[in-house]
């Protein structure tokens, strides 16, 4: 039971792993930027689990309410930068599919060696 | 605006991206950039004096006081990579201007000086900031605009190359938020100094060691440490060549910085090199790097190509003088950082010269440009010489406190393999220099001298090699006070 | 003036480069300066041997390891024949480079300059880290010269050329300056040596091994190649690079190390120096056996210069005065019947197109002053009056005596006699042997041109005269083993 307890960190483990062989066996450029999302989705749980305190609230100061137990907020803080990140990288990642599909007209990474490797 | 230079140095060359976008016209933006070069070499420079001669100077950003607030902190080894960095940027820019105008179609223009300027920010930023987040903040944007623009380079395979690099560079980014956020799980702080003293205090948990070793391959892969650095010479030979010259000499110069900043500042050097013994994984690792790229770089036909094989073994080198983890060895790895932003930016920025006029970077086609391009040729020969390490250039005084450190530590072997490369590097240097002075050059329409534009820049690097190479007292000085300042040693 | 004696050709080297569309100009620049440079090296004997000479600081590289000059009696030694013979050597040249209708003419007699003003900075350095620099500004500055027809030939000789004196230099030499700086806490020049006391005698050997073989310069066998290699540069570059100033850079080098790094009391109780000592004598041996197989003249003449360097090596490793004594004087002596010999190997190619001893019989007919002059320097590197290898010749046998070295003693013995009959073989055929069928010499006397024949005949009534008047020399180097 002990380790069901942790079972957030064991999706970010899984998500991680899913992500990183994704990236790593597909030919497919797309496809292995899909795999780059989850590998970064999975660290913005991990910092969202960290900060998360069961039972806790937001942290909003209430006059009256001394013994209040707060989310931690810098994590999610945090995390929405690296999630800007994340997209800004995403998006730069499928311009540049855009782009090498128009230069060598398939997104499939041995056709395009075999295209750079005949010239 | 003295006490605000820490962050203006930052955010000055930061506002100037949009502008350079903004003005449209290629060389208006190509002035924005200029300025937003100048101003940030112009405060990097005052900083550095500012540290030696009174020490450490920090920033609260927004007035929140660290730990809470984000701190900007600007110590002797900061100043002297914002130092370079901003330096290097100063110099590539003024090259850039006809280079740019030959490689890049016009209408892009603009966007390339932004994400140029974009590319130092981050660059600056990662030196200057005190957070450990924020490193990871300056580390995308510096990356992000990287990829852009490496893809901006003539050849298709540019773009292949840059997807590669953007792969790569964003695992290696993930893996460092990744330790960033285990050591914020046990220490509650993303100060560095904070961090610093805290960590001490739970180094025995297993969160720790994880971090350090999450910490360890992202910033091996930005490093492009052998075997890391499969992104690299792609990168370096598609890229435009101003791209080429300012990434190959800033870049990965950062992230040894980084390197030393985690390992140093951040986990102290007892705690990496005693409990966690990084210097028995860097030091085979440098050690393959200077060997195996350098005969790697041997085998290249492509001069671009040559010269980033080259800068892995090179790399190799600054991670050897860390992982003796000795002041001299330290200093060693600092001095080189700087030593090798000048002769690989004096090298590529030679190669571009070559692509301006020949508009290929093949040693083939080099063939009789010891003739008809003898500014740009000689200009190469000196960056060779001082990458071999001839004596009078810069890359003689690496050497020197190189090997001194290796031999106060009594490894010859490593001394031996640090010559080796030497060699090593005239066998590469001397491919390109044999085809450019001994064979005829082809028939047909004769190539012309680069212009004047061209060669100042290049010559003016060429110029810093022999001059810190003859005068090596101030740049060896400052490496020797951020070694002792990051191995706790007092300066 | 240390620092003037090395600025002065390189200003000379510019004038060159800015003559060059005027042949008769650049070589007057080339000669003016030339004779400069000697009387200002001769200039500086006075104050050598009033015991005043003095030190420049240019400027500190890094703490401690500075660009400093100094002018002592061994490196006066070394000057003298370097800028006395460059001047001699551009007369030569100048009959030489336009009888065969050379190329590039200005950069030759460019990086022939730059190349003298390294030579002397190697010369008056007063340093490990500056003799260093200049050495490896020797070596790169000669390579365009060895490479000078940029055929494939030469750009193989070139490859092997650099390959060695930069692997030795940078893979030994360097290793052994920083290991000096890293025991002795300086590489300065000092009388009495850096090094006593310093280390382990273990380690100091090591060191030893590392300096003479990292002095690639001085051809220690096995790292000889390039000698030969270089051969292919024209040969006014031969004769005075390739016996005078690069080579001799070389054994200077060993010498200074041996005298002013070691120190002779510490140089003798190393365990590494008879073995040196024998590597050496081994070089002098298996030089001179090859000279004896090759038929090119210059190729004989490189080995056997190769077989020289090392009595000069050994004498510094004999560790007495007398080898040191001995060794110094050689390197003028050795220059002076080398560079002769060099002249007349190239006096022959300008004149009847041979390159090839036994092509040349009867040759001596038609130029009987040039083979007269071989034969003077002939005389000199036997070591037999009335020539000034005599000299230096009697003072190592003397150092091996005093060593106690007898087998060295009959290596030097051994190498005279070889040396006596492949050197003298070259005259003797060409007074009186028969031309080869098929040859087409020229009808009575057809010498090279004038001045070629002028430095020809200069260089043997020097050696001639050293015979005579050794007493500088020998006052020079005395003063060596005295400071």
């Amino acid at each position: 039971m002990r380790l069901l307890g942790y079972f957030n960190y064991w999706i970010v483990v899984a998500l991680m792993m899913i992500g990183f062989y994704t990236m790593i066996s597909r030919g497919n450029l797309v496809k292995k930027l899909v795999g780059l999302s989850v590998f970064q989705t999975s660290v913005m749980i991990l910092y969202i689990s960290l900060g998360k305190i069961f039972g806790g609230t937001a942290p909003i100061l209430l006059e009256g309410e001394e013994h209040v137990v707060y989310t931690n907020p810098i994590p999610s803080v945090l995390i929405l930068t690296a999630i800007v990140v994340g997209v800004a990288t995403l998006a730069v990642g499928l311009a540049l599919v855009v782009r090498i599909h128009e230069a060598y007209g398939t997104i499939e990474e041995d056709e395009i060696h075999v295209q750079d490797d005949v010239m | 605006m003295r006490e605000n230079l820490p962050v203006l140095q930052v955010v000055v060359p930061l506002l100037a991206a949009p502008l350079a976008f903004l003005v449209r016209r290629p060389r208006l933006s190509w002035l924005v950039a200029l300025g937003a070069a100048f101003w940030a070499f112009f405060a990097a420079l005052s900083l550095l004096t500012g540290v030696l001669a009174s020490g450490a100077i920090g920033y609260e950003i927004g007035g929140w006081e660290p730990p809470w607030g984000i701190e900007y902190r600007i110590d002797e080894l900061s100043a002297w990579v914002l130092v370079i960095v901003s330096g290097i940027a100063a110099v590539v820019l003024p090259f850039a201007r006809a280079s740019v105008e030959r490689e890049i179609e016009r209408d892009r223009i603009p966007l390339f000086y932004t994400a140029l300027i974009l590319c130092m920010t981050g660059l600056l930023g990662i030196a200057a900031t005190g957070d450990v987040f924020n490193v990871f903040v300056f580390l995308e944007i510096s990356s992000l605009s990287a990829y852009g623009l490496i893809a901006m380079g003539q050849n298709r395979r540019a773009l292949t190359s840059s997807y590669q690099y953007l792969i790569m560079g964003s695992v290696g980014a993930t893996f460092i938020v990744i330790g960033i956020g285990l050591m914020y799980s046990m220490t509650g702080t993303l100060n560095m100094a904070d961090l610093a003293e805290r960590l001490p205090a739970v180094a025995a948990s297993r969160t720790i060691p994880v971090a350090f070793a999450f910490l360890a391959v992202g910033v091996s892969l930005k490093l492009a440490l052998f075997p890391l650095h499969l992104w690299l010479p792609n990168a370096y030979t598609y890229a435009p060549s101003a791209v080429t010259a300012f990434i190959a000499s800033t870049a990965t110069k950062v992230a040894v910085y980084m390197l030393l900043r985690f390992f140093f500042t951040v986990f102290g050097a007892a705690f990496s090199f005693e409990v966690m013994h990084l210097d028995r994984i860097l030091m085979p690792l440098a050690l393959v790097a200077i060997v195996a790229m350098s005969l790697v770089a041997i085998n290249q036909e492509n001069g671009k190509r040559l010269l980033a094989y080259s800068s892995v073994a090179q790399i190799g080198y600054m991670v050897l003088g860390i992982s003796l983890a000795s002041v001299l060895g330290v200093a060693a790895g600092v001095l080189h950082l700087f030593n090798h932003a000048l002769m690989k930016g004096s090298l590529f920025m030679a190669m571009g010269c070559v692509m301006y006029r020949v508009g290929s970077c093949r040693v083939e086609a080099m063939a009789g440009l010891g003739k008809t391009m003898p500014f740009t040729m000689a200009a190469f020969v000196v960056g060779g010489l001082s990458l071999i390490g001839v004596p009078l250039t810069v890359g003689f005084i690496s050497k020197w406190y190189l090997v001194q450190a290796a031999l106060e530590k009594g490894m010859w072997g490593i001394a031996a393999v640090v010559l080796l490369g030497s060699l090593l590097a005239l066998a590469y240097v001397w491919k390109v220099v044999e085809v450019a002075y001994f064979r005829p050059p082809p028939d047909g329409p004769g190539v012309r001298e680069a212009p004047l534009s061209l060669l100042i820049p290049t010559w003016v690097l060429v110029a810093a090699n022999l001059w810190f190479g003859i005068d090596a007292k101030t740049t060896a000085g400052v490496a020797l006070r951020a070694a002792r300042m990051l191995l706790g040693a007092g300066s | 003036m240390a620092a003037v004696a090395i600025a002065l050709p390189a200003l000379g080297a510019f004038v060159v480069l800015a003559l060059g569309k005027w042949p008769n100009a650049r070589e007057a620049a080339t000669l003016t300066t030339g004779v400069a440079l000697f009387a200002l090296v001769v200039s500086m004997i006075h104050p050598v041997e009033d015991g005043t000479g003095q030190g420049w600081t240019l400027l500190e590289v890094l703490p401690g390891v500075t660009l400093g000059l100094e002018v002592e009696p061994l490196g006066l030694v070394f000057a003298l024949v370097a800028s006395l013979l460059w001047p001699v050597t551009s007369l030569y040249a100048i009959g030489y480079m336009r009888g065969h209708h050379e190329e590039n003419q200005t950069r030759f007699y460019f990086f022939f300059a730059i190349a003298i003003s390294a030579a002397m900075g190697v010369a008056f350095s007063a340093n490990l880290f500056t003799l260093f620099a200049f050495y490896e500004i020797l070596t790169l500055c000669t390579f365009p010269l060895v490479t000078h027809h940029g055929t494939e030939e030469a750009r193989k000789a070139g490859r092997v050329y650099l390959g060695i004196l930069l692997t030795t230099s940078v893979g030994f030499q360097l290793l052994a300056i920083i290991w000096t700086w890293q025991i002795a806490g300086t590489v300065d020049f000092r009388p009495g040596g850096i090094l006593a006391g310093t280390a382990s005698k273990g380690v100091l050997s090591a060191l030893l091994v590392l300096f003479v073989f990292g002095v690639g310069k001085a051809a220690v066998m096995p790292f000889h190649r390039w000698l030969p290699a270089a051969m292919v540069a024209p040969t006014p570059v031969s004769a005075l690079l390739h016996a005078v100033a690069v080579v001799k850079a070389g054994v200077f080098t060993i010498l200074k190390v041996a005298v002013y790094v070691f120190g002779l009391d510490l140089l003798g109780t190393l365990s590494s120096t008879p073995w040196l000592a024998w590597a050496a004598a081994a070089t002098i041996i298996l030089g001179s056996l090859v000279a004896f197989t090759k038929d090119n003249l210059k190729a004989r003449l490189a080995y056997s210069t190769i077989s020289q360097l090392s009595y000069i090596v050994l004498g510094a490793l004999l560790a007495n005065e007398a080898g040191i004594i001995g060794g110094g004087m050689h390197i003028a002596m050795h220059a002076f019947g080398k560079i002769t010999l060099f002249f007349g190997a190239g006096a022959v190619l300008v004149a009847a197109h041979e390159t090839d001893i036994s092509r040349m019989h009867g040759l001596g007919r038609t130029m009987p002053i040039t083979f007269g002059a071989f034969f003077v320097g002939a005389l000199s590197i036997i070591g037999v009056p009335p020539a000034g290898g005599a000299w230096s010749k009697w003072f190592l046998g003397l150092g091996t005596l005093e060593a106690g070295q007898l087998g060295l003693l009959a290596t030097l013995m051994v190498s005279s006699l070889l040396s006596l009959v492949y050197l003298l073989e070259v005259p003797v055929r060409a007074f009186f042997g028969r031309p080869p069928e098929d040859a087409h010499h020229p009808e009575g006397i057809h010498e090279a041109p004038l001045p070629s024949l002028i430095a020809i005949v200069f260089t043997a009534l020097a050696t001639l005269t050293l015979f005579v008047h050794p007493g500088l020399l020998h006052d020079l180097m005395t003063m060596v083993v005295s400071r």
